[in-house]
């Protein structure tokens, strides 16, 4: 497969999933530089975390406005797949390309640690390699991850677009595994489609055992997976969310 | 050049949703001996100058339900000086 990771002015976890994806498994992995107006010949997009400009107006707003970030909606209607990882799934929030938004965590602190996520589907492009209930462990770094539905609620539970949920280290969701008061938990949604993913949590940062933990290695796997095996996905053309 | 008018815009929380940056100042605020704050709300100011025309205030709806506000969380007031 062929990832293109886009860089903004601020990203600063470009590095590492393209070295998740480059040096740890082994897959071609290029940088897209947030100027850039066509997605061609990508099969993946990660949008990288970081603080893209600053964080100004809110975290991943000004994002939107980028050349790169623009293209995406038509990537998407074309058959291409995005994650979004902690900024990144700021963005794709704002952009509107997933539903919900983003407050500050309800502790006041940024939180910098590592948590445990169940994975609550394994029929998306992100998670085909794992089993609905796996736990993985990974960290977060982040200010604002409080993940809120909104208006979106009914149409979120109705489409099963709840990817990934904070959880104890036994898969139980509790509110002490809520690092941040997300609404249900909830630390990773889908598009409709599936198509799309946005997490906070940093699965390029623990994809090694030297670094903590292997288990975010799981999410790129999957992808690699779901590219090879020319998997697609139904009605991306007409997704709204 | 076209005449240029100022309009300020400011964007809040809106009412019910929890702003936790706004409750760390409250606390900061009662700690400081300011007895008697019983809630404080967080938010963004703008102001903005933009070129004149009969479309001003459609223009500045749309800045704001577009890119200055996150309607979903936030609500946004403006006025056009």
């Amino acid at each position: 497969m062929n990832v293109g990771i886009v860089v903004f002015p601020g990203s600063n976890c470009d590095a590492d999933a393209y070295h998740a994806v480059r040096d740890v498994l082994g897959r071609h992995a290029q940088y897209v530089w947030h100027e850039e107006r066509s997605l061609k010949g990508l099969d993946a997009v990660v949008l990288p975390g970081g603080f893209s400009y600053g964080d100004y107006l809110r975290a991943g707003a000004i994002a939107t406005t980028a050349p790169a970030v623009r293209a995406l909606r038509p990537y998407v209607e074309r058959g291409g797949l995005v994650l979004g990882i902690c900024n990144g799934f700021q963005t794709l929030l704002e952009a509107g390309l997933l539903p919900g938004a983003m407050l500050p965590n309800l502790s006041g602190e940024f939180r910098c640690e590592f948590v445990d996520i169940r994975t609550e589907r394994a029929d998306t492009p992100f998670t085909c390699a794992l089993e609905p209930g796996d736990v993985l462990r990974i960290p977060i770094a982040h200010a604002e991850g409080r993940y809120v539905t909104g208006d979106a609620r009914p149409a979120i539970a109705a489409h099963r677009q709840v990817v990934f949920r904070y959880c104890d280290p036994a898969g139980a969701v509790t509110p002490e595994s809520n690092p941040n008061g997300a609404e249900d938990g909830i630390a990773g949604v889908a598009s409709v489609s599936g198509a799309v993913l946005g997490l906070m949590p940093h699965p390029e940062r623990a994809c090694e055992a030297l670094l903590g933990s292997a288990d975010g290695l799981r999410i790129f796997e999957s992808l690699d997976r779901w590219i090879a095996t020319g998997r697609t996905l139904g009605a991306q053309a007409a997704e709204v969310h | 050049m076209a005449a240029a008018r100022t309009v300020r815009v400011i964007v809040t929380l809106k009412p019910g949703v929890l702003d936790a940056p706004g409750q760390a100042i409250q606390k900061g605020l009662d700690a400081l001996g300011h007895g008697g704050v019983q809630t404080v709300r967080t938010g963004r100011y703008f102001e903005i100058e933009l070129d004149d025309d009969d479309r001003l205030e459609g223009r500045v709806r749309e800045m704001c339900d577009g890119f200055l506000a996150n309607t979903l969380i936030e609500q946004y007031r403006y006025e056009i000086v």
